[in-house]
Parts: C-alpha cells; structure tokens; sequence
C-alpha cells in the first residue's frame, strides 16, 4: 500500500528493522569485517590464534581511539589533521618530564593534558577566530610536530619506567590488552555522546547546516571548540598507548596518522560533508582496518603496500557508492 | 582590489624586513651571488606554490604534490638509467605528472569527491608505487647521466636553468591567470560556483584543468629535485606539500577559493625559502624549520581572515553575544 503525496509514493510502512539493518552501511561492513575474517583464517594457519589476533589489535585499537572523536568532528563539518602532530608532542612531552624521574600517574596526567592544550589550540583557533580548520590543522600539524623536532632533533627518548610499560603492552585478562578495554570503553562513551545526548543532537545538526543551528540556539562555536578539545584528548590517550608500547619518542612517531584516522571514519560511513554517520559504523570500520592490514601483515606484504591500500580504500569507499548512484540513474 | 595589492604590499615588506634583518648581522647572506642561491633553492617550492594556487583558486586542495612529485622524479631517474635522451625524458615526467594530476582532478569531477580526501588517498598511492616500481631501491648520483644531472646547474646568463624555469614558470603562471579565459575561470569558479555555472563555465571541468596544471608542473619539478640533488628514492621531497599549502596561505591566496595572485604565492613562497636558507646562517638549527613554517600558516591565516571578514558575518556575530 502506497500513499501519493505531490506525486511521490509514500510507503504506509517502513521496511522491516532486520531489512533496514542488513541494507545499511554498517550491515554491509558487519559482512566486509567476517569474510576478511574467514578469508584470512583461510589463508594463514596463524590467523586464528587468539595470541596473534590480540598482538593484531594494535593495528586499530589507537587509531580508533581518536577515529571517535574524529568522527564526531567531521559529523560536525569539521576535520583535524593535527592528530599525529598532537601524538608527537605529547609523546615528547612526557618523554622529557621522564628523563625529569617523573612517576607514571604525572607522566599520564602530563599526557592526557598536553593533548587537551594541543587540541584547545585547534578549537581556539577554528572556533574562537573562525578560521576553516583544514587550513588551521595543516598548520598546527606542522606547529606540534616541529616543536618535537626542534626538543628531539634526530635523538629520540627511550628508558620510560617498567610501570609505564603497562598501556601498551599489559593486558587486563587472558589475552585482552589494556589497549583494546580502552578502545571498547571509548567506543561506549562515544557512541552514549553521539547517539544519546544533546551535545551529539547538536553535532548532527551543525554538520547538516551550522547557520540554522545557530538560530534554533545551538552555541555553534563552543560545540565546535568542545570537539577539538575531546579530539586533543583522544589524541592524548592514543599517545600514551603508543609511546608505552613503543617504549621509546622518536619526533616521526605517528607519522600519517591522520590519513589512516580520517579513512577509517570514512570507511564507518560517516559522511566527509558533515551531518551523518555512527559510533557502530567506526567501531567496524576499524575492525575492517585492523583485519586487512594484520591480514596482509600475515603474506609479508611491506607496510608501504598496505598504506597503498588504506589510500585506496578510502577513495574507493567513496566513489564505489557515487558511481553505484550514477549507474543507477542511467 | 586594493585590498589585495596592500596585503602584496605588507607582505613584500615583511619579506625586505627579513632580509634586512638577517643582513644587520650576516651581510653576506644579502649578497647577489646569495640571493641567486635562495632563488634557485626556492624554484621548485615556487613551481609547486604556482600549481597549487590555481587549485586553491577553484576551492579545491592538492595534498598529492610531493608525492607526484617523487613518483615523477623516480621515473625520471629510471628512464635516464635506461638511457632516454634528455628532452624525452622532460616530455615524460610533465606528461605523466600531468597524467597523475587528471587522476585527482577526473575523482573531484566526475565523482564529486571532496579534493582533500581524494588527494590524501593518492598521496599515499602515488608514494607507494614508487616502491612497487623499485622495491625500495635507490638510485645514486653514480647511476645518472651527466648530462641529466648537469641539466638544472647550467648557469645561463648568471643564474643556473632551476632558477630560470622557476622564473619561467612565474611568467607563464601570470600571463594564463590574468591574461586567459581559463585564468578567469579558476577565479570565477572559486569566488561564485553557483554564478559561474550561470555564466557557462563547468565548475568540475575547471578545477580538473587546475589539477592538470598542478601535477604538470609536480611532474616537472620532480625531474629538476632528483637531478639536483643527485639521489632519487621512495621519500624525496616527503612532507613537502605542507610547504606548499604554506607558500600559498602566506602569500595570501584565500583557502576558501576564488581570490589570490602569483605575485602572492611567489612571495609566500620566497619568505619560506629565505627562512630555510637563513637559519644555518644565523645559527639555529635546521630543526626549527617545520616549526616556523607552521607557525607562519597559522599567522597568515590569522591574518587573511582579519582582512576577509564580511560585515554581515560580524553582524551576525555580535547579535549572538547578545543573547
């Protein structure tokens, strides 16, 4: 049964919630995510220890992280591609403050402040002076990272505590690392903030058309500093998992961090424009990610052949539905 | 208009007070012999700068120059080994850069893909064919032609070939932005999409010329930085499209399309590559690079916009405080 209103056809019901969920994007990445999982246990005998697969996690889990707030970001029209920049310098931070003896609990707390002060950097600048944040990234991705260089030279810092070590490198149970219980607790608040508060309504509505969210009393530019502020954050929470399990700052630490963040929030079918996509789609785009790359790790395929891939993934991932769109149309 | 010719102006003040600054104590840097030196350093930033313009113009932005610039200057290297003459080999690399550059710009048009996310995907592709194509190998001064490294030293007429393609790309740059039709298209493009389509022009079509016009001169610049510096591997040149977005948001040419001259993105050009070339003369260490450039984005910004600021936007701004 169809209803006509204006000459359009109007269905008296939605497809069914099973129906919906298979057709969408996330449906669709659920299905990527278990045949790369099935072909890659096809593939390797190694795959499907779960030893292996913990160790693969890495791939994604700090990635992730950040991808969250990105994509609340760029949901909100926005982008940062200061993230690896901001890695950097915290990492370079908490690498001086423990050449200092710094104890862990301050190097953390040094950590997750210094990402906050780099991305309230961002948001000042974006949000306070209007100025478009790609621009304004580009420049603080140079900004964050030279001031690395110029602390670090070609040095690096190496010899962080024993206690430190434990982010990135312990694990919470069996074979659950610390890393991945913080990236499924990311998931959560993220997916709670975007999906479930006001402040997520806002960054829809932002993303969809800034001005009239300004009219119906959203404080755009607030919103928009807060963003870069959880931005910075993430960012520093990923720094912290990264130089742990690293064990050592080197100025070039997460170089091109930002282009595999940003494919992996638009692989999770955020939208690049602004003003639609999930928590749900990232978490699995992430998994997608994670799987391809360990996956090709596995056929000892060099790391500069899979950034060949994620590039083209995320053109792929974009044009393969606009060009599905326009052959449609014909 | 005059607008644009004073904010020129403060730049090329800012640039003579640089220069001043750096002569009060190393008089030497400002000599003729010098600045010819920095000039010809600065050639391939002003070339890329130029490409990147007209891309910027057309609201569009092309983080794949470094990229295709390295993949040119590899293949250029590789046909040298297998010993193509010369003006082949030139002939090739504008070609196939040019080629490099339809790819994105053909993404932005017939797709309407955003250019950011299209070029950071070939930013990687194009670098990472470079190691399909040698496996990672790579190629010495000892495996190149004389005659190909000599190309860009030749000294003609006091300065060496870099410099006057350099130069000859600046002239060709402002005869098509100001004297073309296709000039007038990526200013019109950028400044009103919805107006231009009005007035006939394809938005798509113009900002893929723009693309073309940026990869050739990447393709270009990738012969003339792999035969100067004598050495052609998968990370020349890496990062390097971070000076030239740099070079252009100094010089003034506004990111959100549609306004900005060569004169400015020379100039913007020329400070980046006078600072460079300044701070092991005066002392500090090379390191300090990435950070000045950065920070000198972020002040041009800061200070474009300052100067752009529509009075209606300011209205708006300040009815919203009220609240």
């Amino acid at each position: 049964m169809t209803t006509a209103i204006n000459g359009r056809h109007i269905p008296d019901r939605l497809t069914s919630p099973a129906a919906r969920a298979l057709k969408s994007w996330e449906g669709l990445l659920l299905v990527v995510a278990v045949a790369i999982f099935i072909l890659n246990a096809l593939a390797s005998p190694y795959f499907l220890d779960p030893w292996n697969l913990s160790d693969a996690s890495f791939n994604f889990t700090e990635k992730a992280m950040i991808a969250f707030a990105m994509a609340m970001l760029i949901v909100a029209g926005e982008i940062d591609l200061s993230v690896g920049a901001i890695i950097a310098l915290v990492s370079t931070v908490m690498g001086l403050a423990m050449t200092l003896g710094t104890p862990t609990p301050v190097l953390v707390l040094l950590g997750l402040g210094t990402g906050l002060l780099c991305g309230a950097f961002n948001g000042l600048l974006v949000a306070g002076f209007g100025l478009p944040s790609i621009v304004v990234t580009i420049g603080t991705m140079s900004l964050f990272r030279g001031i690395s260089y110029i602390v670090l030279g070609d040095g690096a810092f190496t010899g962080y505590p024993e206690s430190f070590a434990w982010f990135g490198q312990g694990y919470v149970f069996w074979v659950i690392t610390v890393e991945l219980v913080i990236f499924a607790l990311a998931a959560l608040v993220f997916g709670v903030l975007l999906h479930r508060t006001s402040l997520g309504r806002m960054v829809y509505a932002i993303g969809n058309n800034a001005t009239a969210a300004r009219f119906s009393g959203i404080r755009v530019e607030r919103v928009r500093f807060i963003l870069f502020l959880l931005t910075g954050l993430m960012s520093g929470i990923a720094a912290i998992c990264l130089t742990s399990r690293l064990g050592s700052t080197r100025p070039s630490i997460a170089a091109g961090f930002e282009l595999e963040v940003v494919t992996i929030v638009v692989l999770g079918g955020v939208s690049i424009l602004g003003g639609s996509g999930s928590v749900l789609g990232v978490v699995l785009a992430a998994l997608v990610m994670g799987l391809v790359t360990f996956g090709l790790g596995l056929l000892n395929v060099p790391g500069i052949v899979m950034s060949i891939v994620t590039g083209a993934l995320l053109i792929a991932v974009i044009a393969i539905p606009r060009l599905w769109a326009m052959a449609r149309r014909r | 208009m005059s607008m644009l010719k004073s904010r020129e102006t403060i730049l090329a003040l800012a640039i003579l007070a640089l220069l001043a600054a750096i002569a009060s104590r190393f008089p030497g840097f400002v000599s003729p012999g010098n600045l010819a030196r920095v000039l010809t350093d600065t050639s391939p930033l002003i070339l890329l700068a130029l490409g990147q313009m007209t891309v910027i113009l057309t609201k569009c932005i092309d983080l794949s120059v470094a990229a295709n610039l390295a993949l040119c200057g590899m293949v250029a290297a590789l046909m040298n080994g297998a010993g193509v003459p010369l003006p082949l080999i030139l002939l090739a690399v504008i070609l196939l850069g040019a080629a490099l550059g339809a790819v994105n710009g053909l993404l932005v048009w017939k797709l309407g893909i955003p250019s950011i996310v299209v070029t950071l995907g070939t930013m990687t592709i194009y670098r990472g064919s470079i190691f399909l194509m040698t496996g990672g190998a790579w190629i010495n001064a000892h495996q190149m032609s004389d005659a190909f490294k000599a190309f860009p030293r030749t000294v003609v007429l006091g300065l060496p070939v870099m410099a006057w393609i350099g130069l000859a790309g600046v002239a060709a740059m402002a005869l098509v932005l100001t004297r073309t039709p296709l000039g007038r298209a990526f200013h019109a493009v950028g400044g009103n999409p919805h107006a231009a389509v009005y007035t006939g022009l394809s938005v798509g079509r113009t900002q893929c010329a723009a693309f073309v016009l940026s990869g050739a001169l990447a393709g270009l610049t990738g012969y003339l930085w792999v035969a100067r510096y004598a050495v052609a591997y998968v990370d020349i040149a890496a990062g390097f499209e971070l000076d030239v977005v740099a070079a252009c948001v100094i010089g003034g040419i506004a990111i959100a399309g549609g306004a900005g001259s060569v004169a400015g993105a020379v100039m913007g050009a020329l400070f980046l590559g006078i600072i460079k070339n300044a701070l092991p003369v005066v002392g500090i260490s090379p390191f300090w690079q990435m950070a000045i450039s950065g920070s000198a984005i972020l002040v041009a910004i800061a200070f474009n916009a300052a100067s752009q600021r529509e009075p209606g936007r300011i209205i708006l701004k300040q009815a919203e405080h009220r609240t």
